[in-house]
């Protein structure tokens, strides 16, 4: 008899639940820590029942205070911990933003590699729920642009579980970002692939998520469901996308870029982050660095604007959705498109 | 690690008792009990003239409670994104809010709602920022409050460096700052401490207790009553029931007495009870022992002033359909005001950015107009600029 793997339906947040799971089955000084993961679960119920099943000293629901969880987690990954931090939401982290981007990034370099900092920061990120302010933004470009930071965002269950356990397992510090408005959706897991199962690993490696000829759309974590439904809707104008969901922000997998990029000839990037500095930009520059003699067109981006997120009954009018992308697939096919006519749509 | 963990585990519940007892001028059943020092911050509630006093106090807990409830049924509608119920927390927001000078600014969190309504907020503008309208509701300096906070403890230090300018102006105006238990965590709310103390600002910190930062109880943040932490700063401090709402009244008129005389800044630890969730998305029977909170029901606020009004004789019929008709009114006014509230307009996410122009973002806005404004429209063909 053939042994299948095991297809489990789940929810993206009980995928990472599940996924920490084993990580913490799998070694024992890893410990969560964070502002009501214990008995609660967390607010997005990620962290529902290890507490219960491992214990206040592993699952350990810390004082109400950023700054002070992550400085703590270094002391713990000093003693040999791979310490799981959860910030409740990405508008929290700031007063943690001095212990993550000058010790936790740092420590391994100016220790000249003595000091190890295994420390994964779990960020529910993004917009699209309907939440008060500093409840739906998108930090990622900071942490990118920090050196010793790794930054990863998966966008769909069975990336969310293998890529928690490869965070866990990383001597790096890993900037571990959750789609927040993506908690609930659901999908098939193969809960062989992880660490210790065979192959699957998702950490580093961008990957293909529908192949196309026309043109790369290059999306992570929340936008990369609402590329492919972008790409759909293409097609059915005989535009073929191709969308490749980055799930490494940093590093940036740029040869899976390239090669779609050499093969299109067209690059749109889509994040929900506004757009100056942001990792559209960064990206635009790098294939047009490695690809310029490649590109019919320059490098497009579909960003959330300049603008601090608003508030919610106006979020839909900020964050990219399918028409906007589909508006950015026109305009780098030099199609009709909302810019025709202005100096910037040629 | 056996015994590290249980060692752990007993400290924790040890702590998450209270220690010390709470000023009270209200005993739970409505008695009052006179008190040498705190009873001068009341001459105007205490014997004959008082009625009007107590009255108002008693109005406005009354009415608070009505629109917390309303905030609460408006989300369960669809009216509002979300709410963070005060159920509970009346005496500690209205007795407060009662001492608080019409020239002291205020910095709450996002739950001082009973604050914002003393001080003149109109409805719709308690509920904006709950219906995702807008990021704030009122003019802060139309009622001297700043926009509610929710970042957590971010406030206390904005409420220092106000009491600091107003210290370097020689004015006789005071900050008052609210936050939470929880809050008492962060290091900004320490720093605040940290500041207030060395420059010695006229700045009142009122921490409202309510034994819960979501589904994490008291004990967590800190193992002594939190009013003691303030000394250890260089900071007086006091520990009031919270759910006395003249307790509440005349301490924070003693802090402010202080402020105003050039005497420095104050802590109050307000003990109170969350009644509610901790928002309309938490649910607490996940956390929370139901009998903690049959417990606080006997200790409710607005009963406690109601048994001492009765006791005085001044809850009679007249009062009492008064204020109810009064809550009834509000809750229909905002109600109306929440249905009725339009949606802002999609180019208003541009406004405000900056005070002046900026190129980068101008342009960004031109396109979105032009994107919204359709693609096919003939102006815009005609109209490359
Ligand atoms: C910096 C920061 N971290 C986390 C949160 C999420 N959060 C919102 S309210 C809250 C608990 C606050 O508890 P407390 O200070 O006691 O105030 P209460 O809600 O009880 O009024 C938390 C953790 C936040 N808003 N800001
Ligand atoms: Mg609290």
């Amino acid at each position: 008899m053939i042994e299948q793997n095991p297809l489990v339906q789940m929810t993206f947040a009980k995928a990472l639940n599940a996924g920490l799971r084993r990580a913490m089955e799998r070694d024992p000084r890893v410990v969560l820590m964070g502002e009501d993961i214990g008995k609660l679960g967390g607010v997005f119920r990620v962290t529902d029942a290890l507490q219960k099943d491992f214990g206040a000293h592993r699952v350990i629901d810390t004082p109400l205070a950023e700054s002070g969880i992550m400085g703590t987690a270094i002391g713990m990954a000093y003693r040999g911990y791979r310490p799981i931090v959860e910030i409740q939401f990405d508008g929290f982290l700031y007063p943690a933003f001095d212990q993550i981007v000058s010790q936790v990034a740092k420590l391994h370099f100016r220790s000249l590699g003595r000091v190890k900092v295994p420390i994964t920061v779990r960020i529910p990120f993004g917009g699209g729920i309907g939440s008060p302010e500093h409840h739906s933004e998108s930090p990622e470009a900071y942490f990118v642009h920090t050196a010793g930071l790794r930054v990863i965002s998966p966008s769909n269950p069975q990336d969310a579980y293998a890529m928690i356990q490869e965070a866990v397992a990383s001597d790096d510090p890993v900037v571990f970002l959750e789609p927040k408005r993506r908690y609930h959706d659901k999908g098939d897991v193969d809960t062989s692939v992880g660490l210790d199962g065979p192959g699957g690993l998702a950490m580093g490696s961008a990957r293909v998520a529908s192949e196309g000829r026309d043109v790369t759309l290059v999306a992570y974590g929340p936008l990369v469901k609402t590329c492919l439904d972008a790409a759909i809707a293409a097609s059915d104008e005989g535009v073929s996308v191709e969308v490749i969901d980055l799930r490494s922000l940093s590093p940036i997998d740029y040869a899976t870029l390239e090669t779609s990029v050499r093969k299109t000839g067209r690059l749109v990037i889509a994040h929900e982050a506004s757009r100056t500095g942001g990792l559209g930009a960064e990206i635009a520059a790098s294939i047009a660095e490695r690809c310029f003699y490649y590109l019919e067109h320059a490098p497009v981006r579909v960003t959330g604007f300049d603008i601090p997120y608003p508030y919610s009954k106006l979020e839909f009018y900020h964050l990219p959705d399918l028409d906007r992308i589909l508006d950015g697939v026109d305009r780098v096919l030099g199609r009709p498109n909302s810019l025709s006519g202005t100096e910037e749509g040629e | 690690m056996r015994t590290e963990v249980s060692t752990y585990q007993m400290r924790y519940q040890m702590t998450a008792g209270d220690h010390g007892s709470p000023i009270q001028l209200l005993s739970p059943d409505g008695e009052r009990h006179p008190n040498e020092h705190f009873d001068h911050y009341l001459d105007d509630v205490d014997g004959e003239s008082g009625a009007q006093t107590l009255a108002s106090l008693y109005e406005d807990m009354v009415v608070a409670r009505r629109i917390d409830a309303e905030g609460t049924a408006l989300q369960r509608q669809g009216q509002l994104g979300l709410w963070p119920p005060f159920v509970g927390q009346e005496a500690a927001q209205i007795g407060s809010a009662h001492a608080i000078g019409a020239d002291d600014f205020i910095f709450p969190s996002y739950r001082e709602i009973g604050v914002a309504y003393v001080r003149g907020a109109s409805l719709p503008d308690l509920v904006r920022q709950w219906r995702g309208n807008a990021h704030s509701g009122w003019d802060p300096f139309a009622l001297n409050m700043a926009p509610s906070q929710v970042v957590i403890g971010a406030q206390t230090l904005h409420a220092v460096g106000y009491a600091m300018g107003v210290l370097f102006d020689g004015a006789e105006t005071a900050a008052v700052t609210y936050f939470g238990d929880g809050a008492t965590s962060q290091g900004d709310v320490n720093e605040s401490m940290v500041f207030a103390a060395s420059y010695q600002a006229p700045v009142v910190f009122f921490c409202q207790n309510n034994h819960w930062a979501i589904s994490e109880p008291v004990g967590l943040q800190a193992h002594v009553p939190i009013a003691r932490r303030a000394p250890g700063f260089g900071i007086p401090s006091a520990r009031v029931d919270g759910n006395d709402v003249l307790a509440c009244l005349a301490v924070t008129r003693e802090a402010l007495e202080r402020a105003h005389s050039g005497n420095g800044p104050s802590y109050i630890e307000a003990v109170t009870y969350r009644m509610g969730p901790h928002t309309t998305a938490d649910d607490p029977t996940r956390y929370r022992d139901p009998n903690e909170l049959e417990d606080w029901k006997e200790r409710d606020p607005i009963a406690r002033f109601e048994a001492y009004l009765g006791g005085l004789g001044l809850l009679d019929d007249e009062l009492r359909s008064r204020v109810a008709a009064k809550a009834d009114a509000v809750a229909a006014e905002l109600r109306e005001a929440t249905i009725h509230m339009p949606d802002p307009a999609p180019g208003s996410l541009f406004e405000h950015v900056y005070a002046g122009p900026h190129s980068v973002l101008d342009r960004q806005r031109d396109q979105f107009e032009r994107y919204h404004g359709g693609i096919s429209s003939a102006t815009l063909v005609e109209g490359g600029h």
